[in-house]
């Protein structure tokens, strides 16, 4: 017997959970003023994630999935990408989404029943939320073989969760993907838990990371409390991409520090041991350590930015709030680019006209 | 004009089509040196290049999820999967995403894609590869469903699907693709989607049908014909949405109705024309509208599948039962 193919899967995390820098830090994230914009956003993220949760709890929003924890994930993507790339998310990528230009309006109006909220004024091109889970996979593997059809310098960023990566049309799209070295990157966030099953019962690889390479693809882990490592693995397998290098999938490793919804109640399948050991890792309180030990942030700052984002927060969920609901003419707009004939009768008895 | 057969036309229209429309593109499994299993993409990688015209890996999910994710990014993909039984797994692309992205986005995004399947028994082929899932898909909110029944509709819809902004799925006779040919001209002119086509004219009853069915019920009407009954011949050509109109025009001279279908009886597209009919035509029938159809029963093996598809007999019987009604 002989070993026909051996493979690696390398773990990078440059701020352990004190905030302190355990390698050298990369090119971006020597200037604290980068650092400070990431954390900035990691704050308003929070923010409005706690409003959202605050409007769903008094019956002014829909079933809202909780971001908290995610946000070195989200941030770290967020920032890497171009304005032109596609970004596809799923619904825990709202801090993403934010980044990328999609106001928290337009988020709430999504969360709160509107189909409004997916017509993001800002990146005209990205995906709304998919939330039939991994099916975007597929979608994401047609954009970037669009955009090496037109030989253009594009990258489909696509965003899952752990669950994910137990679908079929997440190994049908990655298997594609390697195939034709397309432009894209899978951003998995592995959150430990899908709703209420675990890692390690969903799957008995070692790393999720692995599954890339099955795929004939880079997979990488990185530690996604930490922004910088995803910033980071983000930049590198972006730029790859965009040279012809093919795609990357990045593992980055978190947890969820909320229920799965707020329709879920976590505490019946784990303890809180487990999640109050998972605060100590959180994401912003990393970053805010490492800011303040080098003098880039302090407390009078802390508590403008506090303020500035739940005003913002506070704005943005009073102008959904305000926004009349639609008519129910809307169900037929954008049906088809033009609504058939056989169903404009129908569109009448919607507005009480027959 | 050429004289040729449904498949022959099809690949017509691909060709015409990717030769107008640069952003058209065509994938698949065996779509690309192989030019399909049976041919309907003949040429097309060699014309018009391997990265136009792609063989995917063996994964139906991904050939249609693809397409929504080419179709928002602006190609015009024309996705073929080998087999209505493996159509099965693109429901959910279908349903989830590509009939509603266009209405999730408000119109930001758009999937102008068609997904090609060879449906129907009678080509004496291994299990799975005899289905007629049509209501299945024509229940989707936001798609076209289109099934013609000669090579000349099939070239004319074709171009009209490719065309279309939004999702349709094109179904294919697959017992007709070489059972006859027809004189097509490849003139780029596409033909009406969401109409009927009245293929023969009758006073004494009107018979609708689609896809495969249409050759036997036109022959069922030339044997009524001989028994001095006048049918009237409708082929739905697209079921999503349905031009009951013409149907309801027809019935309105007639008096009485059959559909015919091979699809399974229960909730068949059959049912659905039988309701509209029941709701809109109700004082302009002279007897009940009866449905000829497949049984509820598993597609049959093949060497069973003749005792399964309605033919003339039972179109025939089923005109006499109309007819019979007082």
């Amino acid at each position: 017997m002989s070993i026909v193919a051996k493979f690696e899967v390398h773990y990078s995390q440059f701020l352990d959970p004190h905030g302190k820098a355990v390698e050298p830090l990369p090119e971006f994230a020597r200037d604290p003023g980068n650092l400070v914009a990431l954390y900035r956003w990691m704050v308003l993220m929070r923010a409005y994630d706690a409003k959202a949760i605050a409007l769903q709890r008094t019956g002014q929003l829909g079933t809202f999935a909780s971001l908290l924890g995610h946000e070195a994930v989200n941030a770290g993507v967020g920032s890497a990408m171009e304005r032109d790339d596609v970004f596809l998310p799923t619904y825990r990528e709202n801090g993403v989404q934010l980044m990328r230009g999609v106001s928290l309006k337009e988020l709430f109006l999504y969360w709160g029943g509107d189909e409004r909220g997916c017509d993001y004024a800002g990146p005209r091109r990205d995906f709304p939320i998919c939330v039939t889970i991994a099916a975007h996979v597929t979608h994401a593997v047609g954009v970037a073989y669009a955009m090496t059809l037109r030989r253009e310098r594009r990258v489909a960023v696509c965003a899952l969760g752990d669950g994910a990566t137990s679908k079929g049309d997440f190994y049908e799209g990655l298997n594609a993907a390697g195939g034709w070295r397309l432009p894209l990157v899978f951003a998995v966030t592995n959150n430990q838990w899908a709703i209420s099953v675990p890692r390690k019962t969903q799957s008995a690889a070692q790393t999720l990371a692995q599954k890339a390479i099955a795929a004939g693809m880079e997979g990488i882990q990185v530690d996604g409390n930490d922004v910088v490592a995803v910033r980071h693995a983000m930049d590198r397998a972006l730029a790859k991409a965009r040279a012809g290098g093919g795609p990357t999938l990045i593992e980055a490793l978190t947890y969820r520090l909320s229920d799965h919804t707020t329709a879920d109640d976590a505490s019946r399948y784990r303890g809180p041991d487990e999640v109050a050991e998972a605060w100590k890792l959180e994401p912003i309180l990393r970053l805010r350590s490492y800011l303040m030990a080098d003098s880039a942030w302090d407390k009078a700052k802390e508590d403008a930015l506090l303020r500035e984002c739940n005003e913002q927060v506070q704005a943005a969920a009073q102008a959904y709030l305000d926004t009349p609901p639609p008519t129910a003419e809307q169900m037929f707009d954008h049906l088809y680019a033009q609504l058939p004939a056989a169903f404009v009768r129908q569109r009448a008895a919607a507005l009480g006209d027959e | 004009m050429a004289q040729i057969t449904l498949v022959e036309a099809i690949n017509l229209a691909l060709a015409r089509e990717m030769e107008r429309d640069e952003s058209v593109v065509v994938l698949g499994e065996d779509v690309g040196v192989d030019g399909g299993v049976f041919r309907a993409t003949l040429g097309l990688a060699g014309r018009f290049g391997p990265g136009r015209v792609l063989d995917t890996p063996l994964a139906e999910a991904l050939i249609a999820g693809m397409a929504i994710g080419m179709a928002a990014e602006g190609l015009k993909p024309v996705a073929e999967i080998q087999f209505a039984g493996f159509a099965y797994s693109t429901i959910d692309q279908i349903l989830n995403h590509a009939g509603r992205m266009r209405h999730r986005t408000r119109g930001r995004l758009s999937c102008p894609m068609v997904v090609r399947t060879p449906c129907g028994a009678g080509i004496h082929a291994p299990e799975h590869h005899s289905e007629s899932p049509e209501s299945m898909f024509a229940h989707i909110p936001g798609i076209r469903v289109v099934y013609p029944s000669s090579p000349r509709r099939a070239y004319g819809l074709l171009l009209a699907a490719i065309r279309d902004p939004d999702p349709v799925v094109f179904l294919e006779p697959t017992r007709l693709y070489r059972l006859f040919k027809e004189e097509v001209a490849d003139n780029g002119e596409a033909a009406p989607l969401d109409a009927c086509f009245t293929l023969r004219e009758g006073a004494d009853v009107t018979l609708v049908t689609w896809g495969p069915m249409v050759p036997e019920t036109l022959a069922a009407a030339d044997e009524l014909a001989e028994q001095g009954v006048s049918a009237e011949v409708v082929d739905v050509a697209t079921l999503k949405p349905l031009d009951l109109d013409t149907i309801l025009g027809s019935v309105a001279r007639t008096g009485r109705c059959v559909v015919v279908t091979e699809a399974a009886r229960t909730c068949s597209y059959a049912s659905e024309i039988a309701a509209g009919l029941a709701e809109e035509a109700l004082l302009n029938l002279l007897a009940p509208v009866q449905r000829v159809t497949g049984y509820d029963v598993v597609v049959p093996y093949s060497r069973l599948e003749h005792r399964y598809m309605p033919g003339k007999a039972r179109i025939i019987a089923a005109v006499k039962k109309a007819l019979a009604f007082a």
